[in-house]
């Protein structure tokens, strides 16, 4: 019979106010095999744990039941505390009194009375606990980093200026991400490609990153510290060793109608393209959808220029495997689609656009040059018309519950651009909230009202009707004047809410990391854990996690980067010992274990069993503990029952249910 | 039930999810009409002012058009508030006073035919 200590915290008032617990203590008292019990204010406090090491010390205690909060919280804690006083720390059990009891109810009797009876399970499971010991895995010192917009690349800059060599996967030709669509940056107005391209350029030239351009992510296996990953490196048809980027391909390529995807398809590309002047790298892809000779088998006149002989029609798509420690998510947004958005007349009018689409008009490498011009007939719009939260902080279906949160800045920064270049352009923005916090935010937005005359008002806009002449009807309300408004306007741009880039579903199915109902990858911890995903070895950066703008991606990119350095530079890790054990008397090696393990940590063995006195060689599952996980998937497939997982035993578990039925 | 209640329950709105956008204010076709506009309906209730809703001129301006509801990005749809306070006055019989006599010389060209049908149900007898 084990010697049983239990430990009833009060946690202030978080338990004690709702569970009695002198009552638990005195109920913990007549729990076979329990020789000490006590209640403490806080037992996670140093004295609390010190009345723990006490009694281990004065009543030779050899099991613990901590009545507390979460194991989530304290576990670590007790067990320490254990092991520092000579104890097994898998001989500590947590009864969780807090969230799964005196958090959740109101009445202190049948609080009480269940928080006995969690103590109760605890107890009668410590008795079965086995000592365990923790082993350990080795760590891969690579890092994979999915994305290559600006979070990507410095997430990657400075986990490769660490010393540790970084993997880049960007689906799209280049790297660059949405900040090489943009044209300038708030609240400095610095051009958006002048800053990013330097970095750009030291991600591609840097020693310990390499870069897999227009790739994606296709098969992700193994667990923190021992990612495998299998990348598809999709056909480019042009040799990148060979190309030097001259560009004549592009020029004489005869089909010259695909939407240009880095203008918003605003204008149209060659089939051979680089997305845009600073590429990286600058080797251009073959659109096969687009390609003549791809399709009609007649052309080839960009092999003909190509004085390198880079192009390759032949070229197939390669899958590539490399060995990872850990992977960082940076795969960024899109705007939503606006097709729910009738009222706002986008798909009926070219003139009324996306946020975005301004940003390439007003881009010199956009379709406009940089002029400032109507889409549908090339005239400079002298009255403009910006709609904030489109498809933002809509709980109707429609569009998003949460606020985008660059909106407001964009649009500031926007309208003051177009009335320090076109002083005769009106602007008025139609607003629900102005939000700007942050350093120099409001001063900026401030700036556009005060300096540069925009016109903003409070309130929607209801309606925009595209008029015979051309132009776009705008009815919207004042509501601080409480009057409707009709107006006349020449171009209609519209704050478009921002969503997480569709492709990250299938990309957290892969990495088991999970996404909330808005689609962003969840954090570990909203508050304490913020760029790491609950998969162990998985970390988030930039607006995969959550709208935010360049400052702050930059920021998160940075934080995850430590993070990942953290791991990386750890030569193994421990091991979770709580994995599971065939039983080779009861195995009757019928595979199905290895089937369900998503680790691939079973495999099988001929051995010599003597079972009984029968002797005779069968196969039987073996757990490699340094890959398991302990999720228990195959205790519960194995039809004998041989699959056992180790803390958790079959026996534990009945043993507990017991407790609680008792 | 206090009529606070009685709009929310005949509504089903909540009008606490209400962000104060305006988007119904600027698609309403009557607006101009109405000495409560649309965006207004909501705070009537928050404030415990339904009696003023039902009796201001915007419940029989409202059209019924429904773009308000259509378009409220947070579900709030405060056609149906007005439509509710409507319902509320109509439900009221023999407090209003309204007899189906009475119902002829109201009459008016731009009342919407809706309310006629339901006001000549109510005192058809």
């Amino acid at each position: 019979m084990r010697r049983i200590g239990v430990f009833v915290c009060h946690c202030g008032s978080n338990i004690a106010a709702t569970v009695d617990v002198k009552k638990v203590v005195e109920l913990a008292l007549r729990e076979p095999g329990v020789v000490h019990a006590e209640d403490y204010p806080y037992m996670c406090s140093e004295a609390g744990q010190s009345r723990i090491a006490q009694a281990i010390r004065e009543k030779q205690l050899d099991g613990l039941v901590v009545c507390s909060c979460s194991p989530r919280m304290h576990e670590a804690t007790f067990r320490k505390c254990a092991e520092k006083n000579g104890l097994n720390p898998y001989l500590v059990e947590i009864a969780n009194i807090r969230e799964h009891c005196s958090w959740i109810h109101k009445n202190m009797e049948e609080a009480t009375q269940k928080a006995a009876i969690l103590m109760r399970a605890a107890v009668a499971k410590v008795h079965l606990n086995a000592p365990l010991q923790a082993g350990t895995s080795k760590v891969t010192k690579r890092a994979l980093v999915i994305g290559g917009g600006i979070a990507g690349i410095q997430t990657a800059l400075d986990i490769a200026e660490a010393g540790f060599p970084v993997d880049i996967v960007e689906k799209e030709p280049s790297i660059g991400g949405r900040m090489s669509q943009l044209d300038k940056t708030f609240p400095t107005l610095d051009c958006s490609a002048c800053i990013l391209t330097p970095k750009m350029v030291d991600a591609a030239s840097h020693e310990n990153i390499t870069l897999f351009t227009y790739s994606e992510v296709e098969k992700v296996s193994g667990f923190v510290g021992n990612f495998t990953v299998d990348i598809r490196k999709k056909a480019r048809y042009v040799d990148m060793d060979k190309c030097t980027g001259c560009g004549v391909c592009q020029e004489k390529c005869p089909s010259k109608k695909s939407l240009n995807e880095f203008n918003r398809g605003l204008n149209t590309r060659s089939a051979i393209y680089t997305p845009f002047a600073q590429a990286i790298p600058n080797v251009p892809v073959i659109d096969a959808t687009a390609c003549i000779k791809m399709k009609t088998g007649k052309c080839g006149i960009c092999e003909k220029f190509c004085q390198a002989g880079a192009i390759d029609y032949t070229q197939k798509d390669a899958i590539i495997t490399r060995e990872y420690g850990a992977i960082v998510v940076a795969t960024g947004f899109d705007t939503i689609p606006l097709d729910k958005y009738g009222e706002y007349a986008y798909n009926e009018s070219k003139d009324v656009i996306t946020s975005l689409e301004l940003e390439r008009i007003m881009n010199a490498a956009g379709p406009t040059k940089g002029h400032l011009e109507r889409l549908s007939d090339g005239k400079a719009p002298k009255e403009i018309v910006f709609i904030q939260c489109v498809g933002s902080r809509c709980s109707d279906r429609r569009g998003k519950p949460y606020c985008s949160k660059i909106c407001c800045m964009y649009t500031a920064k926007h309208a003051m651009l177009i009335r320090d270049k076109y002083p005769d352009t009106k602007v008025t923005v139609f607003y629900i909230d102005v939000r700007t916090p942050g350093k120099n935010f409001d001063e900026f937005y401030r700036r556009a009202v005060e300096d540069y005359g925009v016109n903003y008002i409070k309130g929607q806009v209801g309606k925009v009707a595209p008029q015979p002449d051309g132009s776009l009807l705008v009815q919207g309300v004042d509501l601080l004047e409480n009057k409707q408004i009709l107006k006349k306007a020449d171009m209609v741009v519209l704050a478009t809410a921002i969503e997480p880039n569709k492709d990250v579903r299938k990309i957290a199915t892969m990495l088991t990391a999970s996404i909330d109902t808005n689609n962003f990858l969840t954090e570990a911890h909203p508050k304490l854990r913020p760029v790491e995903s609950p998969t162990a070895g998985v970390f988030l950066s930039g607006v995969c996690q959550g709208p935010k703008d360049i400052p702050e991606t930059v920021a998160q990119a940075g934080a995850a980067a430590v993070k990942v350095i953290g791991l990386l530079a750890k030569d193994s890790l421990t091991t979770n010992p709580c994995t599971a054990k065939s039983d080779e008397l009861r195995c009757n090696g019928c595979s199905q274990c290895a089937n369900v393990c998503p680790y691939g940590a079973i495999s099988y063995e001929t051995k010599l069993i003597n079972d009984h006195g029968v002797r005779e060689e069968r196969r039987i599952a073996v757990v490699n503990s340094a890959l398991c996980q302990g999720c228990g998937a195959c205790t519960v497939t194995c039809p004998s029952g041989a699959m056992d997982l180790q803390g958790f035993s079959n026996r534990q578990i009945i043993a507990e249910v017991d407790a609680i039925c008792r | 039930m206090n009529s606070v209640e009685a709009i929310k329950e005949i509504s089903g709105v909540n009008p606490l999810k209400c962000m104060k956008c305006g988007k119904c204010s600027a698609s309403c076709p009557s607006f101009n009409e109405m000495d409560i506009k649309p965006h207004q309906f909501v705070t009537y209730v928050i404030n415990d002012d339904v009696e003023s809703l039902a009796w201001s001129k915007s419940a029989w301006k409202c059209l019924s058009c429904f773009a308000c509801i259509e378009r409220c990005p947070r579900d709030v749809q405060p056609g149906r508030l007005i439509d509710a306070a409507r319902q509320l006055l109509i439900r009221q019989r023999g407090q209003q006073g309204l007899t189906a006599e009475e119902i002829p010389t109201l009459l008016d060209e731009e009342m919407p035919q809706q309310l006629l049908m339901s006001a000549f149900r109510k005192y058809w007898r």
